[in-house]
């Protein structure tokens, strides 16, 4: 069973169409890369599944749920799309901590705040808070920053930051996981940590998304790979096929460039 | 006159000099956030109506309107609609959190959409957003420019004489009728110990908040 399924979302800003009819389906525990020249429309498609944009036209459906449908015409308020966000998470290209809270409570900020709304028994939620407390470390554990609980966001390099980020994502638990180019606002000797850490969570059977110029990485963790080029699916299927053998001109290009530049 | 007994009188102003300054932040520091957020408001009618009453506010003396609050009312109704001291605090609280909130209007626009939308995509609620992530990070950038405004506000109180009400400089100014000149600039000592317990108590205050950098 499919965990997303995605049908002909297509995307405007103003007159210009950023996503065209893009379709794709994840199985559990899926990984896709999404590739594709700068401003083809990647983040873009990311922000619409975390419900940070408008869709003009198309349906998202998670677990066989509709969460959103153009034909459907409802209007869904703020709570709704509270809700429907939770099945996905969002790592953002430049980390996007809060740099008042420390590493740790940066992962459990979310979880506490929504069992505040959610539970009405106050023993209950102290010992329930005490369970978010002990995920968070061990969120924080997985991550290789046992050390760095309470350290706060300035207090940390960028790959330490983006590893933060991603324990807070997890934390929620997301149906899908998805991840803006996670390491390109890093300096190079740190990118690996973060890679390495993604790739811990792929052997974890985490069903993910990945925009991503590391076209080396990409190869060798996705299941699919889908190639956007000015919003349009080029071409999308198993990884290993598309970067070995493509025939299609415009992929090709690209591939030479990232992999010419050695930028992986 | 002795030394004593002229510092006891201005010591009495003083009290209502204080009383007016710490009424006037009470009322004008949550009402600036309001107005901050009329200013900002996505409704037209509403932004343009608090950036006119902003205008206006900030574009006449504060004397004026405190004349304004006192009389115009008496001059309508037939009798004021507020004692001396209360039109002052009216006239004071609106008249700074006119300032404040755009000091407050800066100090949140210039938080990063990022911010927003990282509580968004953990499901947080706008009010969630705001009060546990945003706030915070604008108070910090904001305290500045409000210690200067707080501390203009010390100064500021002295206007509240040109209504009888009377605050220290009033009570300096009543010797003065009387040919006793020197209580009137012994009057600035008040005036210069109780900015500089300000002045550590902001200090105090950004330090606190130099735990984190936004
Ligand atoms: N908020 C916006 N308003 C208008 N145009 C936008 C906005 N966000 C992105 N775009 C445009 O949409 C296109 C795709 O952008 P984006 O999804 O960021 O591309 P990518 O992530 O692949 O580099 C670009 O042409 C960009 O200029
Ligand atoms: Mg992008």
């Amino acid at each position: 069973m499919a965990v997303l399924e995605v049908n002909n979302l297509s995307k405007r800003f103003g007159t210009s169409e950023v996503l065209k009819e893009v379709s794709f389906t994840l199985s559990q525990g899926e990984i896709l890369a999404v590739i594709g020249s700068s401003g083809s429309g990647k983040t873009t498609l990311l922000r619409c599944l975390n419900f940070l944009e408008s869709i003009e036209s198309g349906s998202i459906k998670v677990h066989d749920r509709v969460l959103f449908d153009s034909n459907d015409q409802v209007k869904y308020d703020e709570n709704d799309i509270r809700q429907r966000r939770l099945h996905f998470g969002l790592i953002f290209q430049s980390f996007n901590l809060f740099p008042q809270y420390t590493a740790l409570e940066n992962v459990t900020l979310a979880p506490i705040l929504a069992l505040k709304k959610n539970s009405d028994s106050s023993t209950y939620r102290s010992k329930l808070s005490e369970d978010i407390r002990a995920e968070g470390i061990a969120l924080l554990e997985r991550m290789g920053l046992e050390t760095k609980q309470d350290s706060y966001p300035h207090q940390l390099s960028g790959g330490q930051q983006q590893r933060v980020a991603i324990a807070r994502a997890l934390a929620l638990k997301p149906d899908i996981l998805c991840f803006d180019e996670p390491t390109s606002a890093l300096d190079p000797e740190l990118t690996g940590e973060v890679l390495k850490v993604i790739r811990s969570l792929a052997d974890g059977n985490t069903t993910m998304i990945i925009v991503t110029h590391e076209m080396q990485f990409a190869k060798e963790i996705a299941d699919n790979i889908m190639f956007l080029d000015e919003g349009m699916v080029v071409e999308y299927g198993n990884a290993d096929e598309i970067l070995s053998n493509s025939k299609n001109e415009r992929i090709m290009k690209f591939l030479d460039r990232y992999e010419s530049t050695g930028d992986y | 006159m002795s030394f004593i007994e002229v510092t006891l009188r201005l010591l009495t102003g003083f009290k209502q000099t204080l009383l007016i300054f710490a009424l006037t932040l009470l009322f004008s520091l949550p009402l600036g956030l309001v107005i901050a957020f009329g200013s900002m408001s996505k409704f037209a009618p509403l932004r343009i109506l608090v950036k006119v009453i902003v205008w206006i506010v900030r574009g006449v003396p504060l004397m004026l309107q405190i004349f304004v609050v006192y009389y115009v009312p008496g001059f309508i109704l037939g009798q004021p609609l507020a004692s001396r001291f209360n039109s002052v605090i009216l006239a004071f609280s609106i008249n700074y959190a006119c300032y404040l909130s755009e000091i407050y209007r800066g100090g949140i626009e210039s938080i990063s959409l990022s911010q927003y939308e990282a509580g968004q995509v953990l499901g947080m609620t706008k009010t969630q957003i705001f009060f546990k992530i945003i706030l915070l990070q604008v108070i910090k950038r904001i305290l500045a420019p409000i210690s200067n405004e707080v501390i203009t506000l010390v100064k500021d109180t002295a206007l509240a004489r040109v209504i009888m009400v009377v605050e220290i400089l009033k009570v300096a100014e009543n010797f003065a009728t009387k040919a006793l000149i020197w209580p009137l600039f012994y009057t600035g000592v008040f005036y210069l110990l109780f900015v500089g317990v300000l002045t550590l108590l902001f200090g105090y205050c950004e330090r606190k908040l130099g735990y984190f950098r936004a």
